[in-house]
């Protein structure tokens, strides 16, 4: 008897061992490379998954290399959802540990903005706010308005100026990233159905962190400052309206 | 998910596709001649955006089948609670025409091998299959069609022939079978038997929807054909056939084709639903006035 | 910073980003259903037949360790602290 689980599920996932017994072709003959119909299916369509929710990282790599590299990562981590929207949550951080990828320290982070853009396009939707009633809070009342943001709002915060090496691989037209390239922390909102990537100014991710993190305005204005002294937050209310994050508000001076 | 969907409690006798999101603007301007739409569950169970929200617009204008291809109905395992509350859900809010899935498995504990794998067929295997579709029927509130799979190698413990595995299966549980004809020739051609023979065996009574797909051609280790049921390519003729002796036996069906991988531009699918509305056509008056 | 000098500051921020977001917005009415599936997506069809890369081992000190990336990619130097820099990417992207 052959069992799917002791015998069938082994030798699909460890080529090295033989096909297990008492599987046959038409004429009851040992299935041979029949067996390897499901071994292929199963590694290649796990390396398409990847290839497929990693573009960016493809172009980075070249194709063939990534395939070498995602099979390395596919055979120790299959999937844990039977999703395949959310397959590669790993795949960032194996990255990191590719000894040929140790001297291209960004890569781990171009597919985390990557996952983040998979997950900002998939996430619940969300009603934006009418920025009429964002033009009616008084003044007095701003510091202590707190936001609901839209769950498809994702932040990714970088040593490296990921959003440049990004948008040069999968925006046409896009410049080469600067020599001098400035680390870069990206703000991904989602107007409609399409997440857009946008790189925040100085002190930007920590006011963007500070608002998912529950803290009003003011809190959030005093963090931005903390880390740079002319924080203005003038363009992130921008990309934050323009991209439908801003959801719900609560002008309580309570929290 | 709330949905109003219009009637739509069976798939028409007519073609339907897979539904591809690069077709989207193509569907909605004139899908003609397809009436109806297949989606894959799992790339609807995220939280929001375009998927879903297509999904909204096109269940207003189309019966929807929903074809799951996640749940691992023939595993040695208990179904995934959490999947199959997924499925609900999803059923809930859609209220399909057809809710279907297939004869293989797909999981292990907390691992997903994204390929639908074989089964032998005993009774031991049966019984599981049975309880599984049970469990599923009751959960969804509805009947389901399990498919039969395309095989590339074969059990020597089984003990029953796919045709009376199925029939038995739907003796026992009520379900429908969804015949995909192109797996008929696939397995056919794979394992050496005669695929009109399979056809004349099968419970066609119990077909509530029929697939139609296109192979690829390689080799077993004795260089013996061994076809794989890509999904990439145009149906082939042998198939084209079948489905005529299928539907001259079972009456007409609801007919979809599918198209997964190189997904061509859609005048070329909706080419191949219209091969396949031809194919309806051809069935005889008395035929057609009898399902 | 004060607290008024504090509110005036927010004030002016959110004030200057709607008046921004007027002028640019609602400009678009596409069909907002259409456009792009981002990938990663379940389907029940057949992969690659009987020769490929699921029917033989990773060899971790062979090729797949030892292959050399070939894409858009260039060393980069992190140098301290938050600042990176990097040899301009000027190559042409592969299609």
């Amino acid at each position: 008897m052959t069992g799917l689980v002791d015998d069938f599920l082994p030798a699909l996932m460890d080529p090295d061992r033989p096909v297990p017994a008492g599987l046959q072709d038409g004429l009851g003959r040992p299935a041979g490379r029949r067996f390897n119909v499901y071994r292929n299916n199963v590694t290649v369509s796990l390396i398409d998954a990847l290839m497929q929710g990693f573009p960016a990282v493809v172009k980075l790599l070249g194709a063939e290399y990534f395939a070498a590299i995602a099979r390395v990562f596919v055979q120790d981590n299959p999937p844990q959802s039977r999703l395949m929207m959310h397959y590669g949550a790993g795949f960032p951080a194996f990255l990191e540990t590719v000894p040929a990828l140790a001297r291209l320290g960004y890569v781990g982070d171009v597919a985390r903005l990557e996952l983040a853009l998979r997950r900002s396009y998939h996430a619940a939707d969300a009603e934006p706010l009418d920025p009429a009633l964002l033009g009616a809070i008084a003044p007095d009342d701003l510091p202590a308005t707190r936001f609901t943001l839209a769950p498809a709002l994702m932040l990714i915060r970088s040593d490296w100026p990921i959003h440049a090496i990004w948008a040069f691989n999968m925006i046409p037209g896009s410049p080469a990233p600067q020599v001098q390239g400035q680390a870069q922390d990206v703000l991904i909102t989602r107007p409609d159905f399409d997440p857009v990537a946008q790189p925040l100014p100085p002190g930007g991710s920590t006011f963007v962190a500070a608002l998912i993190a529950g803290a009003s305005l003011g809190t959030a204005h005093d963090a931005g400052l903390a880390e740079t002294a002319d924080f203005d937050p003038t363009t992130i209310l921008g990309l934050l309206i323009a991209g439908g994050a801003l959801t719900g508000l609560n002008t309580e001076t309570t929290p | 998910m709330p949905i109003a969907t219009p009637q739509t409690a069976t798939l028409p006798t007519a073609p339907g596709v897979g539904y591809k999101a690069q077709h989207y603007s193509e569907i909605i301007a004139d899908a003609r001649p397809v009436q109806w739409l297949e989606i894959h569950a799992e790339n609807y169970m995220g939280d929001g955006g375009r998927p879903l929200a297509q999904l909204r617009h096109l269940a207003e204008r189309f019966p929807i089948s929903v074809h799951g291809v996640g749940l691992s109905i023939g595993g040695e395992t208990p179904l995934d609670r959490e999947h199959l509350a997924r499925l609900k859900h999803l059923c809930d809010g859609l209220n399909p025409a057809s809710f279907s899935e297939h004869l293989a498995w797909s999981s292990h504990d907390s691992a997903f091998l994204n390929d639908l794998l074989p089964l032998p067929y005993t009774d031991a295997t049966l019984s599981r299959v049975a309880d599984h579709i049970d469990q599923v029927q009751d959960s969804l509130g509805r009947r389901m069609l399990l498919e039969n799979p395309s095989s590339y190698l074969a059990f020597a413990e089984s003990t029953w022939s796919e045709p009376d595995f199925l029939r038995e299966l739907t003796r026992r549980t009520g379900c429908g079978l969804l015949l995909d004809v192109n797996n008929v020739f696939v397995s056919a051609t794979n394992l050496g038997f005669d695929p009109r023979g399979y056809v004349d065996a099968f419970p066609l009574d119990a077909v509530g929807e029929i697939h139609l797909g296109g192979h690829d051609a390689d080799q077993d280790d004795h260089g013996a054909p061994l076809l794989i049921d890509s999904h990439g390519a145009p149906i082939a003729d042998p198939v084209w056939t079948l489905l005529d002796h299928v539907l001259a036996h079972s009456g007409p069906r609801p007919v979809l084709v599918e198209w997964d991988n190189d997904v061509p531009a859609w005048p070329v699918l909706a080419d191949e639903a219209r091969r396949a509305e031809k194919a309806l056509a051809r069935l005889n008056p008395a035929l057609r006035a009898a399902s | 910073m004060s607290t008024m000098i504090k509110s005036l500051a927010i004030a002016g921020a959110m004030a200057t980003a709607l008046a921004a977001h007027s002028t640019s917005a609602q400009a678009q009415a596409t069909e907002k259903c259409f456009g792009v599936a981002l990938a990663g997506e379940n389907d029940c069809a057949a992969g690659p037949g009987t020769t490929c890369a699921g029917s033989s081992k990773v060899d971790y000190q062979g090729n797949a360790w030892k292959l050399v990336p070939a894409g858009t990619c260039v060393t980069m130097e992190k140098e301290g602290g938050r600042k990176g820099s990097l040899e301009a990417l000027d190559r042409d992207l592969p299609a």
